[in-house]
């Protein structure tokens, strides 16, 4: 099978490759300590001013009859676990999307996933009259699961089985659908355009500890999951014919990946509402620093990612202190310049 | 001086086609399709003279005609005359302008899946017409500053996706990242202002032609009739660059001078609408398609022919979104759902073809 050992992953000399395997290793420990840093310091800053000692107490030697260590045990850890949580979450289905789409520019979004998650949120608040993120979660979930299997289903009729042409079509009629239900019922009613304004910005603020409890086992699950895909999505990467050839069943792998997906990002939105951004630039960078194999790739974006949103999530904090710009808004305004620099690379345009 | 030119000897006759030349500008007709558009400009007007006789106060079919011209009663011309044509021409126009514009775009970057928005007009226009709107700013001014943000926006983006020339993939990349910029600070004053000031900005957003007035109809008419000849005039540029680059550039074509005026030309046409009426989705998208199935591939009869069926469709949609749905809806979310079985249609013929 030489002759086929094109990728640049396996021409790499054995020797040499052991030492770039320990690099890597050692790289994965300080981007790990790096992250936790950062999730310190986002105990640590935030519209209320404290002292290290308080965020330090507060986890290790916690006094209830504190104000300041009363704020960073019930504000600041649960919105620091459920952003390092979504952050992963949302690198690793980023990675793996583009991965198989082999499309550097590609989204969950065209499977459904946000357009659904906001429909189950408005109909919930509009019918059911719910006011508060946490009480959204499960209908952003069933939104988002069920526009996507409607995707897939109308995708995958016809000759020829689920295409990526196809699927983005279906991924249309989906959306554009519940965007006309969405948008009917805001305008129907002011409460509802109200309180679903605030979650379709994107936040990780305002919900207690519990919602990341409920979607953790699909969004952590999910996650750790995608991170056995490396060998296959280093497969998928070399283009489908090569990776048939080397008798690998493409259409599984995709439909299985894809589903992983819609699992992963389905349940981020749920806890958090739309974050962009973050799927689509960690992968890059990555993959820029330690190279194309997924293997690593996958497990650096898992942690890279939940570094990046946490630190966006600071970011907001302090930009508007004593009010806050949700994390949503962040990683737009900070993803938006490195999207159109991406573009502007050769590469990916041409 | 414009001469119908049928003569059989002319060097440049092509059977089924008229000539129509103007000085030394000469444009190509194919009877075919001129047909099919006289066709759907009789459906218009039946269409025009239906939306009139509804409403809250029903007018007979003959009445509405003889108020438009001018003969009827007092009040029957007050209410067709200055409520209710408004609003019927401005849906015309405003679908004839998203038609023109979505078919320059697809040709343009050579993807049918495109529409003007790709290069940030709608969010630019957007922002700053939330902006105006949760400031209280005076609402006659509001159609100068969304297109001023369109512009604005689009200039942007083509400034960005300038290197060595612009290639259409940079440009859509670039516009999806410019205009995910914009919606984030959209997003950031929807939700720092209290709602009864954010309410009417997300109304706005969803698209609507409630309220159209003369004014809005001259400003519309100003520039259909600049850019549609404009448009007409570059089709034979815009089919030369559908042949890829190298081909145009071997026709001889100024490559980046050609693409930067469709590009204004579509971008004024798509800025004005969205303008008067806040983004309206999928006129843009759908209506050139259904034109080149109808009329075939993409020349001056058939840019006529998508003019004209974006007004029938833009102004069908709003007929409906205004009498015949429980509540009485902005036309965006009409349009958005009729795009939905269009697109299950094209996902239908895309199975039958695979």
């Amino acid at each position: 099978m030489a002759a086929i050992d094109t990728s640049p992953v396996l021409l790499e000399v054995p020797g040499r490759r052991r030492w770039i395997n320990s690099a890597r290793a050692v790289g994965l420990v300080g981007c790990v300590i790096a992250t936790a840093i950062i999730a310190l310091l986002s105990l640590r800053y935030g519209s209320l001013e404290l002292k290290t000692s308080d965020a330090w107490n507060a986890i290790f030697h916690y006094d209830s009859s504190s104000y300041e260590q009363t704020v960073v045990r019930s504000l600041r850890v649960p919105r620091t676990v459920i952003a390092l949580g979504v952050g992963a979450a949302l690198a690793v289905a980023g990675t793996i999307m583009q991965a198989v789409t082999r499309n550097p520019l590609a989204d969950p979004s065209i499977l459904g996933v946000s357009s659904g998650a906001s429909f189950g949120v408005v109909s919930a608040v509009f019918f059911l009259g719910l006011t508060a993120p946490y009480q959204f979660v499960w209908f952003a979930f069933g939104g988002a699961l069920i526009a996507s299997f409607l995707v897939f289903v109308i995708g995958s009729t016809g000759r020829g089985g689920v295409t990526p042409v196809k699927l983005a079509l279906a991924g249309v009629v989906i959306s554009s659908l519940l965007s006309a239900w969405t948008s009917a019922l805001l305008l129907l009613d002011e409460n509802t355009m109200d309180i679903v304004r605030f979650w379709s910005a994107g936040s990780v603020a305002g919900r207690p500890l519990s919602v990341f409890w409920w979607v953790s086992p699909f969004l952590l699950g999910g996650a750790v999951l995608g991170l056995l895909l490396g060998h296959q999505l280093n497969v998928m990467s070399m283009g489908e014919e090569t990776a048939r050839s080397l008798g690998m069943n493409t259409g599984r792998t995709r439909i299985i990946s894809s589903a992983l997906v819609v699992l992963i990002t389905g349940a981020a939105v749920s806890a958090a509402g739309p974050i962009g951004f973050i799927g689509l630039a960690t992968p890059h960078i990555v993959r820029s620093i330690i190279g194309p194999d997924y293997r690593w790739v996958l497990p650096y974006s898992l942690v890279v990612g939940s570094a990046f949103l946490t630190a966006s999530d600071i970011l907001g904090r302090v930009l508007a202190r004593p009010g806050e710009i949700q994390v949503g808004i962040v990683t737009a305004v900070f993803g938006a310049p490195f999207l159109i620099y991406l573009a502007r690379q050769r590469t990916v345009a041409s | 001086m414009a001469t119908f030119d049928l003569a059989t000897a002319s060097p440049h006759h092509k059977p089924g086609h008229v000539t129509l030349r103007i000085g030394v500008v000469e444009a190509r007709f194919n009877v075919r399709v001129l047909m099919m558009a006289f066709a759907v400009l009789a459906l218009l007007a039946v269409l025009a003279v239906f939306a009139m006789t509804r409403g809250s106060y029903r007018i007979p079919f003959v009445d509405v005609v003889k108020a438009v011209f001018g003969t009827g009663g007092d009040d029957q011309m007050f209410i067709v005359r200055t409520l209710r044509l408004p609003r019927v021409i401005c849906a015309m126009l405003i679908g004839a302008c998203l038609a023109v514009a979505g078919a320059i775009f697809q040709g343009l970057v050579r993807n049918p899946l495109v529409s003007p928005d790709i290069i940030g007009i709608d969010t630019g226009a957007t922002i700053m017409a939330v902006f105006w709107i949760v400031f209280g700013l005076s609402a006659s001014w509001l159609p100068f500053a969304a297109f001023l943000g369109a512009v604005l926006t689009a200039a942007i983006v083509y400034a960005l996706s300038w290197r060595q020339g612009i290639s259409p993939n940079r440009l859509i990349l670039v516009g999806i990242g410019v205009s995910a910029a914009i919606s984030a600070g959209t997003t950031y004053i929807t939700v720092k202002f209290p709602i009864e000031q954010v309410r009417p900005a997300i109304v706005w957003t969803m698209g609507s032609i409630y309220g159209s007035n003369w004014g809005d109809v001259k400003l519309l008419l100003g520039f259909l009739a600049i850019c549609l000849p404009l448009s007409v005039v570059l089709m034979w540029y815009l089919r030369a660059l559908q042949l890829g680059d190298d081909v145009a550039r071997g026709l001889g074509l100024p490559l980046e001078r050609t693409r930067l005026g469709l590009i204004v030309v579509g971008c004024a046409l798509a800025a004005v609408s969205v303008s008067v009426a806040g983004p309206i989705g999928f006129v843009a998208l759908m209506v050139p398609h259904m034109a080149r199935m109808l009329g075939g591939a993409l020349s001056a009869s058939v840019m006529i022919l998508t003019a004209l069926m974006g007004s029938l469709f833009l102004l069908a949609a709003d007929t409906v979104a205004q009498h015949f749905l429980p509540v009485s809806l902005p036309v965006g979310v009409v349009t958005a759902a009729v795009g939905a079985p269009y697109f299950l249609f094209l996902l239908y013929r895309s199975n039958v073809r695979m």
